[in-house]
């Protein structure tokens, strides 16, 4: 099976700003595919690239294994959700929809037919008649993404596709994306900010900042093995500090910080000596109130500095010895009792698997 | 109207309301009032207004001869309209999508005109149409004709009139209605297979209609009542309202036939108003 879409050392700069730094990135067919990076990052422009809205300064783009460069946007197979959906407010949502197939010169038979069938499959039959502006925020986006893909593009790129909804609408859009991504069985890049969306939707995803791609990964790798501190820092909260790595053993480094004791981490290969920064993971931190136990190789002292409920589970945000604050977060069910109160002192700890060391 | 006196107003609207209104009570309004009063009253011997009732004046908008002026007003305002949504639109386009720079020194150079009295620009039409003018010269001394063309006193230097004197009013509202298209939604039809030419026709050009409607209005009510350019440009040979208003009154001195007249353009004005924004308004929102 050949990789559908091939971007190689793509550069593109918006006067004196490098939005897109030498990206070079495959993509296979039928995958779920996000962009992911901080507003800025230059994953917009690295969708609107792909979809010939911009032209790159150098470097190739090839979908289906031939190169698009001088393609101009309708020329290539491939379509897109435009973040603020981009409908065109003077036409139905019938007219929305069968807008690319009447610029290709269908029959009409053929384009109701097409444009019947996506309704189905985004859910819109009984809304083909009326006006965008009639429609809610989730149905507008269902109508973006059925006028895109009633073109069987080889691949669909959306821009920020769930970014103008709210938050209990975005939970359902992110299952019914990834559903709708299934049933039609097309490639899916998708351009966002939010991790969570990224982590749930995505068969892999590739991290964006300052113009460059740093790491392309399923979510499991880029949740768990992040290759630098930035990209444990945009993936999910992150505690973290910074130390000197003093010797290494199979895997496992032990690290000096000047205010906490020896503490021990994952360490990637080929990291044997020097600066690090050890990031872990909120999730990964015990709360001992009374003695550390024996199990952790890793014990810090802190003070809870602030409660913060959250339903089905609780985050406790503590001060360290080098006054950094630090994040735990605790099932519901784990919740220790008595309940913890601000200004109390206890240990946090975590195993030595648990923290992983990065070289910047 | 009944928001405009609640409570929930701020005093000093309520005055700007309460001025504004008797502003356009006095000078709109009441001289309107006179006009008409005017119009149902007789010419007397000596060319005042002998003030005795009669529909005489309207009587006589059924002379043929009004029909062919009415006509031909018409197809010069109708005219002036269509080249003016013709020139204005790419020229319209071109400002709402230029950088802000440009946006601005273009926008001056649309309105530089207006800092020219409309009268003098006329005659700078004048001195470049007539036969030893700056075109005739231009095209002689090209070889393009050998004798000058008679360019001023046409119909041709009439419309041309109306369409530079007018263009602006168009350009303007046009401007305004593409600035507020996304140019999200022309890349969206690009990318769904659009050319240029399907884009404008299926985007840019329907959502523009309310510049449309605006400069078609701005241009064709005062092309259809213009007095100036036909008078200057046409040499007056050629009647149109506007011209023949202006005679009535001045020249034959028969104010109340000049005031019934004034009141049929008006009616004219209103009724095509009024069938525009039924059929553009009534259709254009869901």
């Amino acid at each position: 099976m050949s990789s559908i879409l091939v971007l190689k050392d793509v550069v593109k700069t918006h006067g004196q700003v490098v939005a897109v730094n030498h990206v070079s990135l495959t993509i296979e067919r039928g995958e779920f595919f996000s962009i992911l990076g901080p507003s800025g990052s230059g994953k917009s422009t690295l969708l609107r690239v792909i979809a010939g809205l911009d032209i790159p300064d150098s470097g190739t783009i090839t979908i289906q294994e031939r190169i698009v460069n001088a393609d101009p946007p309708h020329a290539r197979p491939v379509n897109m959700v435009f973040q603020q959906y981009a409908l065109f407010p003077h036409m139905t949502v019938f007219d929305n929809i069968a807008f690319g197939l009447k610029m290709q010169r269908q029959t009409q038979p053929c384009i109701r037919a097409a444009v019947e069938e996506m309704a189905t499959l985004v859910r819109l039959e009984g809304k083909l008649q009326r006006f965008p502006e009639q429609l809610s925020g989730g149905e507008q986006q269902r109508v973006a993404l059925g006028r895109a893909l009633v073109n069987r593009p080889v691949v669909l790129l959306l821009d920020e596709p769930l970014a103008a909804l709210d938050q209990q609408l975005r939970q359902d859009m992110q299952a019914e994306l990834k559903h709708i991504q299934e049933e039609v069985n097309t490639t899916f890049v998708c351009v966002t900010h939010q991790q969570d969306e990224a982590l749930l939707v995505s068969d892999r995803i590739g991290v964006m900042a300052a113009g460059k791609l740093l790491q392309v990964g399923t979510p499991q790798e880029i949740y768990e093995q992040p290759v630098s501190s930035t990209v444990a820092k945009f993936i999910g909260l992150s505690n973290s500090f910074s130390g000197m790595i003093t010797r290494t053993k199979s895997g496992i480094c032990w690290i000096e910080q000047e205010h906490f004791p020896l503490m021990m981490a994952r360490c990637p290969k080929g990291l044997v000596a020097g600066p690090v920064f050890v990031v872990v993971r909120p999730e990964h931190i015990h709360i001992s109130v009374d003695q550390p136990c024996n199990d952790y190789e890793n014990t810090l002292s802190a003070v809870v500095h602030d409660v913060a409920y959250h339903g089905h589970e609780v985050f406790y945000y503590f001060c360290l010895a080098n006054d950094s604050i630090w994040t735990a977060r605790v099932p519901r069910a784990e919740v220790p009792t008595p309940s913890l109160v601000v200004g109390q002192s206890l240990f946090l700890q975590w195993a030595a698997h648990e923290g992983f060391a990065l070289s910047d | 109207m009944i928001h405009l006196f609640s409570h929930s107003l701020p005093l000093s609207v309520k005055y700007l309301f309460w001025g504004a209104s008797f502003f356009l009570l006095l000078f709109f309004f009441l001289p309107l009032l006179v006009v008409l009063g005017v119009s149902l009253a007789s010419r007397g011997l000596y060319g005042g207004v002998e003030w005795i009732a009669t529909l005489d004046n309207y009587r006589r908008l059924a002379d043929p001869l009004m029909g062919i002026i009415f006509f031909r007003s018409l197809i010069f305002a109708s005219l002036a309209t269509i080249v003016c949504a013709v020139i204005g639109f790419p020229l319209a386009y071109m400002v709402a999508r230029a950088s802000p720079r440009w946006q601005l020194l273009l926008l001056t150079l649309v309105m530089i005109p207006f800092w020219t009295n409309f009268l003098v620009r006329t005659y700078a039409w004048i001195l470049l149409l007539r036969a030893d003018g700056l075109v005739n010269a231009f095209l002689i001394w090209f070889g393009i004709q050998s004798e000058p063309l008679s360019l001023l006193f046409t119909d041709f230097a009439v419309a041309l009139g109306l369409i530079y004197g007018y263009l602006p009013f168009m350009v303007l509202p046009l401007i305004v209605a593409i600035e507020r298209i996304s140019p999200h939604l022309e890349e969206a039809a690009y990318d769904l297979y659009a050319s240029v030419g399907a884009m404008f026709r299926h985007v840019v050009l329907p959502l523009s209609k309310p510049g449309f409607v605006a400069g078609g209005v701005l241009v064709f009510i005062p092309s259809l009542g213009a007095f100036i350019t036909p008078y200057l440009l046409g040499g007056g040979q050629k009647m149109m309202i506007g011209t023949l208003i202006q005679q009535e009154f001045l020249v034959s001195r028969d104010w109340p036939f000049g005031s019934a007249l004034s009141f049929a353009l008006m009616g004219t004005a209103l009724i095509l108003w009024f069938l525009v924004s039924r059929t553009s308004f009534g259709k254009s929102l869901p």
